[in-house]
This record gives structure tokens, sequence and C-alpha cells, in this order.
């Protein structure tokens, strides 16, 4: 050392020292506005804090309790699932059978893959406007259409299945197209060669679909999934402006669309209980977590899985499958990038 | 997607294998030889008009509902109760619109919409390039572990908490201000991710150390280095996390109800206790007028950033 410069020493510094500078602004704001934020609704969920008042009394676990014996709470977890599954599948389908015709040899790609994503530039708020209205209950459209084939009308705002497929329906129309494109790249991303000597053997469109591409997008179909979860369990707009007028729009007269994030907002903010409020934020992001950990685990298995069956039948498509992961980055390979 | 029939099937096996240039005749493709279908002629077919038809679907399913919006937003609220939709707009649009800027502050809250986006674009793209430059590109002791902490930050539904920032945020007298919004989403795990995904391949060592090399500094690197191969997924990234703050609701409407940003605005518009739904309609076509802007520029560069795995931003 004693050999170098001070310019020398200056230069080290600055290899050395560079990377953390470049690395701490990202930590330093996200524990500040991300990490923190999370950890100290723990603390508030320990006590009695209310909206205006502030801190009180430390209760323990108490609000915990609370929530856990709040019916509402159960009622909310319900309808947040019912709506996420009434979202999931559909969705899940016809973004594949949308991906597959995308990912056909058409004409004019471009334009229909806009015409696919179009929903996506329409904000939550604005579908929220324009399906209450589509699904209103005396003069929706649906309705109107219903009755014009001689169906009865149904009370999407007022029954409990109806409203959740009418919130299932706002999801699935944003985020079907957007999906559908995540598939695609998937689905174009299936080595040729496989297509190919399936078709010299004789294999249809069908036939190939089914036992060559469906297995290859397997990844990506949890991973969309995952995602859709991770979003599906925070659905607030939606429920919040399907029927704003009722009951200051808490989810409907008997909370009967009052999904988990609505709950907690309500908690909040009417009843001003801001312990109870974190403790419901606290458990919902278990929730989330054990449920992403879960599909996590489930994908690593049935993504290594994949990959090392299909290197082992052709490896000269090797190279193929490691653009695929790349590309579409699927959290169980995630992991495996990043040890490289 | 079509149906195969034995004499093509002759076909596909002779045209598996010539060499590129030789198009196939029957089947009206472009003479693209080295595009990825331009190979063969089995999977490379025209596919049928059926095909056609499910598009066609899909985009009326895509475009109705908007359109409908529009009918009715430029008529009046007997619209709706008609027992057929109407399919031409009538004449009140503008009148409706000048509605609509009554009843919401619709400049002041696209404009704070605009700075908003906009402020947190700029930090999350600055940010996320120089985090995922260092992940991609540098050495560093703890970087792996460190990585590792940015993805499983990734998982997080940093909205949860929402009731610690409402308090640190009333203490601070930020409700009402915009940086009540802006500063909880300066940065996100996801950007980072996202960036050195994209460098890790795109920049050779060979062209940092060359620079380096030249006596260049660590930052004068990054930024004659890093920075320009960057350019392309700081633009993606962009776009999102754009559209991302834009379409937030649930945050910007607890913090500021008397200076709103435009969501905000148009949740006020449809919680209205005197609801004439066709202004509500119109609101929610002008609020979505800016994306669709966007969407018809940079609808290109969006599709494949959403292919690429951007994800959710």
């Amino acid at each position: 050392m004693s050999t170098l410069t001070p310019r020398q020493r200056l230069s080290r510094l600055d290899v050395k020292a560079s990377p953390y500078l470049y690395i701490a602004p990202f930590f330093i704001l996200f524990a500040l506005v991300g990490l923190f934020p999370l950890l100290y609704t723990f603390v508030v969920s320990l006590y009695d804090w209310h909206l205006l008042k502030g801190q009180g009394d430390f209760v323990g676990l108490g609000n915990f309790t609370a929530v856990l014996q709040d019916r509402f709470f159960w009622n909310s977890l319900f309808n947040t699932f019912s709506i996420f599954l009434l979202s999931a599948i559909p969705q899940l389908l016809a973004a594949v059978i949308i991906a597959a015709v995308l990912d056909a040899n058409i004409r004019g790609k471009t334009f229909w893959r806009m015409a696919v994503l179009l929903p996506y530039v329409v904000t939550p708020v604005a579908v929220s406007i324009i399906f209450s209205n589509l699904f209103g209950d005396d003069y929706g459209l649906v309705n109107n259409l219903l009755q014009n084939f001689g169906l009865d009308p149904v009370a999407w705002h007022r029954e409990t299945f109806a409203s959740h497929f009418a919130i299932a329906t706002m999801v699935n129309w944003r985020w079907t197209g957007y999906n559908a494109l995540i598939l695609l790249a998937a689905m174009q991303a299936v080595p040729r060669e496989l297509h190919e000597s399936a078709a010299i053997d004789g294999a249809g469109a069908v036939r190939r679909f089914v036992s060559i591409t469906i297995p290859s997008i397997r990844p990506t179909m949890i991973f969309v999934i995952i995602t859709a979860t991770i979003g599906g369990l925070q659905i607030f707009a939606e429920p919040r402006l399907f029927d704003p007028a009722t009951a200051g729009g808490v989810g409907g007269s008997h909370r009967q669309f009052q999904t988990t994030v609505l709950y907690l907002w309500e908690m909040a903010f009417f009843r001003q209980n801001f312990g109870e409020a974190a403790a419901i934020a606290w458990l919902l992001f278990i929730i989330i977590i054990v449920i992403g950990l879960i599909n996590f685990m489930l994908t690593r298995r049935i993504a290594t899985g994949d990959s090392a069956k299909s290197r082992r039948a052709l490896p000269w498509v090797r190279r193929r499958h490691e653009q695929v992961e790349q590309t579409v980055t699927t959290p169980g390979t995630i992991a495996e990038d990043v040890k490289l | 997607m079509s149906i195969r029939t034995a004499p093509e099937r002759t076909t596909d096996a002779a045209a598996a294998t010539p060499p590129a240039g030789a198009g196939p005749r029957d089947t009206g493709a472009p003479q693209a030889p080295r595009r990825r279908r331009g190979g063969g002629v089995g999977i490379n077919r025209r596919p049928g008009w059926f095909v056609y038809a499910i598009l066609l679907v899909v985009l009326l399913g895509s475009a109705y509902p908007f359109w409908w919006s529009f009918v009715i937003g430029s008529r009046n609220n007997q619209a709706l109760g008609s027992a057929w939709p109407p399919l031409i707009p009538g004449g009140n649009f503008w009148s409706n619109a000048a509605k609509v800027f009554d009843a919401i502050p619709f400049w002041q809250a696209l404009a704070n919409s605009l700075i908003v986006s906009s402020v947190i674009t700029v930090s999350v793209v600055s940010f996320a390039t120089l985090a995922g430059y260092a992940f991609a590109k540098l050495r560093f002791k703890g970087r792996n572990g460190l990585m590792v902490a940015v993805i499983a930050t990734m998982a997080i539904p940093t909205q949860l908490g929402i009731i610690p920032l409402f308090i640190l945020m009333r203490q601070w007298g930020w409700t009402g201000e915009l940086g009540a919004v802006i500063v909880p989403t300066l940065v996100t795990a996801f950007g980072v991710f996202f960036m050195r995904q994209y460098l890790v391949d795109v920049i050779p060592d060979e062209l940092i150390e060359a620079a380096r090399v030249d006596g260049a500094n660590m930052i004068r690197t990054f930024f004659h280095v890093g920075l320009p191969a960057a350019r392309p997924a700081m633009a993606i990234l962009g776009l999102f996390t754009f559209m991302t703050a834009w379409t937030d609701y649930l945050w910007p409407m607890l913090v500021l109800p008397n200076n709103p940003t435009l969501q905000v605005a148009l949740g006020q518009l449809q919680s209205g206790y005197y609801v004439d739904f066709s202004i509500v309609l119109t609101g929610a076509i002008l609020s979505t007028l800016p994306l669709l802007i966007l969407f018809l520029i940079a609808g290109k560069q969006l599709i494949s950033g959403i292919m690429q795995g951007a994800v959710k931003g």
C-alpha cells in the first residue's frame, strides 16, 4: 500500500465504495418508506390506537383476537377469495386461448396485440365506474339485454354471488389481455424444433398445443397465477366504487362484496380504530406471504422439473430454454439466476 | 390451429429441410424465411377465419365497454334505460364535459396526477438504473445476498403499510401535499430487479474494463457505458412506473382528499349524492384520455415490456 500514490489510493477507494453508493439510495429509501411502515404496522397493532386521539394503552395481541373473532373480517376474507377465484380461473383460461390465437401466424400482429391490451390503460377507478353502470340493477346494459331475451334481471349489486361476479368481471376485463401477452411471450419461446418434429410425425395443431405448448408454458402460467394472487388479495378500488352511494361505499348494504382491504379502510377511517386496522393489515400481509411461499415452492419444483426434463431430451434446445428463463422471469428461476 | 390433412404432411416433410428463401407456395405467407414462423409449412400457415373470429370477439370485448361509456356520456341519463343500447354518440359530450369540470377540479387534478406520476417515474428509473447497474456489472462484497434481499422485497405488499404512513404524514403536516403521495413510492424493488436483468446481458464486461483502462472513474464509466446501454429498459420501466403511479387510488384517496389526483377526483364524482351517470361516464372517458394517448404513442413499447416480463411494476 505504501507504494501507491495518493491518486491511485483514491482510485482504489472509488472502485471499492462506488457500488455501495449506487445501491444505497434504493436500500435507504426502501427501508424508510417500504419496510419501516410495514414493521411499524405491527407496533400500532399492539396498542389501542384511535385515528384522532392517537396512541392509547398497550393491549398486546388484543386487537388480533378481536379481529379474529370479528365475523366481518371472515366475511371480507370470504368475499376476497370468492372474487379472486371468480377472476383468476376464467382469466387464465381466456388468456391461454387468446395467447394461442395471437401465437398463430396472423396478419396485423401489432394491431391485435394492442387491441388485446387496450383495457389495461383504463384505470381501475374508470373500470369500476363503467362496469358498475353496465351491471346496474335497474337500468344497466346487462339487465336490459337479459330482459330483451326474456330472462329475469339479476340484482348485481344486492346479491352476494352476482356482485362477486360483476367485480370479478372488472378485474378480468382489465387484466386478461395483459396476462395473455405474458403467456404469448412464453409460447413464442417454445423451441420451434419441437413443433416441427411433432408436425412431421403427424401431430395436428390442437395436439401440438396440448402436448407441447401447454407443458412448456406451465411455469409462466404459475407465475401469472402468483401475480394475480398478490394483486387479487388487495382489491380495493373496484368494490369501493361499485356501489359508493350505499352505506358509504364499504362494500354493499350487507357487506356482500366487502373485500379485506376495503374492511381495513372502513376500520381505520370510518370506525377510526387504527389498532384493529393495523391487525387486519398484518394478518392480510401474513396470508399473502404464506400463499406467495406456497406458490414459490410449487413453481420451483415445476420449473426445475420441466427444464431438467427438456434438457435431457433435447440437448440442442438448451440454449433456447435458458433464454426463456431470462426473458420470462418466473420466480422459480429468479433464485437460480442470482446464483450465477 | 387449423386441421391438417395428409397431402400437406408430405409438403411439410419436404419443406422442413430446404434452405432459407424457399417460401411455401400454397400458404400466402410473406417471404420472410428467417423469421420465427418462416421456416416450415405446417406450423407456419396463415390461420383460418375462426382465428380472426376469436380475435374480433376479443377486440369487441376490449373496446365495447369503452365505446358504450362514450356513447352514454355523449347523451343523457335516459340513454341508460333504453332496452337496446344506442350505438351512435349523441351531441351532449361537451356539455357533459363542462359539467364534469364544474363538479370536480378536473384540471387541478390532471396537473397533480402529471406532477406526481412524473416525479415518481424519474426517481424510480434513476435509482433503479444506478442500483441495477451496480448489481449487474460491478463486483462487491455481499452482492448476491443484497440482490436476494431486493427480490424478497418484491413480494412484500407495501400497500399494507398505509396506517403508519398516514400517522407519519399527519405528524409532518403533509396531508394535502403532493409529497405525501410521491415519497412512499420513490423506489421499487421491481425496478432494480428489472434493470439488473436487462443490464447483465447487454453490457459486455470488456467495455467497462476498456473505459476504466482509459482512465474513467467509476461514475464516469456509468454515465458513458452503463447509461447509454440502459436506455431502452429505462424507457419501458418508466412507462410502467408512470402508469402504476397514475392508476393508484387507495393511498392518494387517503392523503389528498381536498387536493386530489385524477383518480381520486373521479372517485369523488362517482360517490356524489346526485349521480348523473352520463356525466360520471364522461368523467371516466376524460380521465382515461391521457393514458389512451400514451398507449397510442408507446403501445408497442408497452407490449414488448410486458412480453419481456415487466410485471406489475
